[in-house]
């Protein structure tokens, strides 16, 4: 029944490389975090205060990016474009897809967290003499950072998860990384349980820093 | 003189028939999975509850695993894993082993937030008008505490709906590997990709807003 040889070694000695794509998938996850969180705003800004045709643009890519799968969404950006003769490398498809798909999500987070500040603070803070912005920076945006942090967290933990899909679109972060040397060596269990570890790893390390991070800006 | 054979064709109308019956296979391991994966991921959620630290000591960290590791590895893995047991498992069965296991770690979750959604003097009462502890359960935290989760149900079964895309890695055909095959030979990838994202939106959007719209009448 288990007449199967496990052979570690292979994947041993390109754990190097292994390393060395996992920190292009924490890369380019990162990056589309910081992208998804500043168009997230300003999606969730527009679907709060806007009229027209920007509040159907931004209902639009929210409802789009989370109704449909995001392989789809990175199929999207790597095969539909190509019929308007727009060819992306690999890692800007992966870039743009997870930017897409965080932004719609964090965009609904970002709109929660605002609904849950009362309006009256800021009527409140414009007559303390507070200009907008500072009623908005000093006020709102304190509060809604505190109720969008885990769902931060958590939507992170996704895009680095989802990253993985780039083994789809031939982008070689971890698992495209992954496949290469699994189907060059045919060790492919042990290759990927390698990498199994490694994303437990990055994860656990993710939500560890967040908790570690919580714990120091809200103190009060 | 014409040449006689072509590379490629246009999209032609059996090949919506091809895509339909994709569309009906993802619709079939999609609600499999799910049906199991919930049942399952509730018998964990009330050991979660219940066995409070012998399951916080085994099952909690084994379940992790199942939220931490993408989608893909899980399923490359499995599908690799199988035949090292012994085990002849085909792409579908392998799929729904591991998306029914995948639903089950993020439902118990789930399951354990809609048990302790449901107040302890609640269930007090409820016992002590002679209710038995399975009476309890089933008539009392079931219809209390699953209207509280339900949405986050919702969302996880749609969450699961379009993950299914990712099956299409082991050679299941399902719709996402349907429109990929056709876009390969029709070289229409945007007709194609809309479709196929049209239908995934088709079944995701009334379903995310009716559990929305229910969300709001039982807030009432």
């Amino acid at each position: 029944m288990f007449d199967y040889n496990f052979h570690w070694r292979p994947v041993m000695k390109s754990l190097p490389d292994l390393l060395e794509a996992a920190s292009l998938t924490l890369q380019v996850a990162v990056l589309a975090m910081v992208l998804g969180i500043v168009i997230g705003l300003c999606l969730a800004l527009a679907r709060l205060h806007l009229r027209g045709p920007v509040y159907w643009f931004a209902t639009a890519w929210v409802e789009l990016a989370r109704n449909t799968p995001a392989l789809f969404q990175l199929f999207f950006f790597g095969f539909g474009l190509g019929a308007f003769g727009l060819h992306l490398s690999p890692y800007l498809i992966v870039l743009a897809g997870l930017t897409f798909n965080c932004a719609g999500y964090l965009a609904e987070n970002f709109r929660g967290g605002f609904k849950a500040v009362p309006e009256t603070q800021i009527r409140a803070s414009r007559s303390l003499g507070m200009t907008p912005w500072q009623a908005y920076s000093r006020v709102v945006i304190p509060q809604v950072f505190r109720i969008v942090y885990h769902p931060i967290t958590n939507q992170m933990v996704w895009a680095v998860l989802m990253s993985s899909l780039g083994m789809l679109v031939g982008f070689r972060e971890l698992s495209g990384e992954t496949q290469f040397f699994a189907s060059r060596t045919f060790r492919i269990f042990e290759y990927f349980a390698v990498t199994a570890v490694i994303y437990y790893a990055i994860v656990k390390v993710i939500l560890l820093s967040s908790r570690l991070m919580a714990a120091r800006l809200f103190r009060y | 003189m014409e040449p006689t054979l072509k590379f490629f064709s246009g999209f032609a109308p059996n090949d919506l028939w091809f895509m339909g019956e994709a569309a009906l296979r993802t619709l079939w391991i999609s609600v499999l999975s799910i049906s199991l994966g919930t049942v399952l991921g509730t018998l964990f959620g009330w050991m979660l509850y219940e066995g409070r630290r012998a399951a916080t000591l085994t099952l909690a960290p084994v379940l992790d695993v199942f939220r931490s590791v993408p989608l893909i590895i899980q399923l490359v893995l499995f599908y690799n894993f199988a035949p090292i047991v012994g085990l002849n498992l085909d792409p579908f069965a392998s799929g729904t082993v591991i998306l029914t296991v995948y639903t089950a770690a993020l439902v118990a979750n789930v399951a354990r937030g809609g048990i302790e959604a449901v107040g302890a003097p609640m269930r007090r009462a409820a016992r002590s008008l002679g209710l038995s502890y399975w009476q309890d359960l089933r008539h009392v935290v079931l219809p209390i505490g699953g209207r509280a989760v339900f949405p986050s149900w919702v969302g996880v079964a749609l969450g699961v709906m379009k993950d299914s895309a990712l099956v299409s890695v082991l050679g299941y055909v399902e719709l996402l590997k349907a429109s990929q095959i056709l876009i390969t030979r029709t070289q229409e990838p945007f007709l194609i990709l809309a479709l196929a994202g049209a239908f995934y939106f088709a079944l995701s959007y009334p379903v995310s807003r009716y559990a929305t719209h229910l969300e709001n009448r039982w807030a009432q």
